[in-house]
């Protein structure tokens, strides 16, 4: 399982890419989608919708069950990944690039600093066993 | 830690998602379960089911036994390895188990029943056999693979022992051969052509190595879910169980009515529930918005809970979600499935959605 260092994590498996201009990427990770095993259907967030840290905000269903993404952190919906409607395996096959699930403009950059970084996250998924 | 097949080992080596099921430690899927699908559909797929229970029934009253134990009629059965599918009742006419029992010679059967309900089964079993001349052996000793799709039977072919090719190849659908402790059905639970095949537990092994060295995909019990959900068959425990008998399970072609004084174990509950009427439907659902259908989401008409969804899941044949569903008797051809608090479109169909590879449903 793969854990990139410039990332960060949620203990409910959500990574979080800081874009620099206050706003976020986020999505499931190479853990979680190993995990669920194949998906096939991802509703989005919509866009423009505000979201508090940890509000439920997206749905991954995989062939066993359906899987509430829960957003790391608060802001508004900047954008959805809409080629995941056609392709939810694309979260399978690249978790951490072209499967990404929406983006979101922070309402409290400090926020970040609640969610663990990659060797924390490792942490977990050893505790998880 | 449940119990393991003889194959277990193999399963930890092919990297398997090793999955609870019904007190066993069970394949979910080898990698991907929806590439195991295709393969089934497209190609060959074998899947380890030691963890189902062979019963041989033998004795003198084992006709007698049967027919009043079973809801079918295995007095239909006159060729020798021919196959008969059946619900075991309860008096008060719910299912104890569904299996398919082969008649193998003059007092001489072989019941196959679930993992999960396998000492519940023989427990009720034994009780019925009482006053029966009749003897009840569980072959744990055997293993169970199931080779399916267009491509399975000629490549388990070779590499069945030499005494039973020729009479496997010339088995019709629903028909078994057997030569000293192995014992091959074309039979299935996947909508494909195939076999399934008992064999001894030392043998199973190198008879499972030898059909992935001959190209047959691995595959678990994830897509054993999903092409018998395509192909419309019931699951044990969620389409039908100990309350919600045959006749509202899609099942009322498996209960033998006839002949009327065959006093079978549930007849008489059947028969008042069906004077009765107003018997609930089950059907299968296409969904038509967007989501996957999953158990016990409710069907929704003119925003009234009409049914419930009792298997559901996403159809990678027909890369749609699909469903198996209990509803009322007056169900049109249009309803919605309530998925987290929403009403999505579906539309009701008949199952099977399909058979040997092509849909059996216009999307």
């Amino acid at each position: 399982m793969t854990i990139p260092t410039e990332l960060k994590y949620t203990e409910s498996h959500e990574w979080v890419k800081d874009n620099g201009d206050g706003t976020v990427t986020v999505g499931i990770t190479d853990h979680a989608q190993d995990a669920l095993g194949d998906l096939v259907f991802v509703e989005l967030p919509e866009v423009g919708k505000q979201l508090a840290a940890k509000d439920a905000c997206a749905v991954v269903e995989s062939v066993k069950a359906a899987s509430d993404i829960y957003s790391p952190v608060g802001g508004e919906v900047t954008a959805a990944n809409e080629a995941l409607d056609g392709a939810p395996e694309t979260i399978n096959e690249d978790a951490y690039g072209e499967g990404w699930i929406y983006q979101l403009k922070l309402s409290d950059p400090s926020e970040l600093d609640n969610l663990l970084d990659a060797g924390a996250y490792e942490q977990v998924l050893a505790d998880e066993g | 830690m449940g119990s393991r097949t003889p194959l277990f080992a193999e399963h930890e080596r092919l990297g398997a998602r090793i999955v609870h099921f019904g007190g066993w430690d069970m394949p979910l899927h080898y990698g991907s379960q929806i590439d195991e699908h295709h393969a089934v559909r497209e190609h060959s797929g074998v899947f380890d089911v030691s963890h189902m229970r062979p019963v041989d029934i033998e004795g003198a009253d084992a006709l007698p036994y049967l027919r009043r134990l079973l809801a079918n009629d295995v007095a239909k059965l006159k060729q020798p390895g021919k196959a008969l599918y059946s619900c075991m009742l309860n008096p008060e006419g719910g299912v104890i188990d569904d299996l398919i029992c082969y008649y193998r010679g003059p007092e001489r059967y072989r019941a196959v029943v679930n993992a999960a309900t396998a000492e519940k089964d023989l427990a009720w079993m034994q009780e019925q056999a009482q006053d029966f001349k009749v003897s009840l052996t569980p072959r744990q000793d055997l293993a169970m693979l199931a080779i399916q799709g267009p491509d399975a039977r000629t490549k388990a072919e070779p590499l069945l022992p030499a005494a039973l090719r020729e009479p496997a190849m010339a088995l019709k659908p629903f028909f078994a051969a057997e030569d000293d402790d192995w014992f091959v059905g074309r039979t299935g639970y996947t909508g494909e052509d195939g076999f399934e095949i008992m064999l001894p537990a030392g043998q199973a092994a190198a008879f499972w190595t030898a059909l992935l060295d001959a190209g047959v995909t691995p595959c678990g019990l994830g897509a054993r879910d999903t092409l018998r959900l395509e192909a419309g068959m019931n699951l044990y425990g969620q389409d039908m169980t100990e309350e919600i008998g045959p006749l509202e399970s899609g099942l009322g072609w498996t209960v033998a009515f006839d002949p009327k004084e065959r006093d079978f174990i549930g007849r008489a509950a059947l028969e008042a529930k069906r004077e009765r009427g107003d018997l609930q439907r089950f059907v299968g659902l296409l969904l038509t918005g967007r989501g996957v259908l999953r158990s016990h989401q409710p069907v929704v008409v003119e925003g009234r809970a009409i049914g419930e969804v009792t298997s559901g899941g996403f159809s990678p044949t027909l890369q749609r979600s699909i469903a198996l569903a209990r509803t009322e008797p007056a169900v049109g051809d249009d309803c919605a499935v309530e998925i987290r608090g929403k009403a999505v479109p579906a539309r009701v169909v008949k199952p099977p959605f399909v058979r040997n590879g092509a849909a059996q449903i216009t999307l």
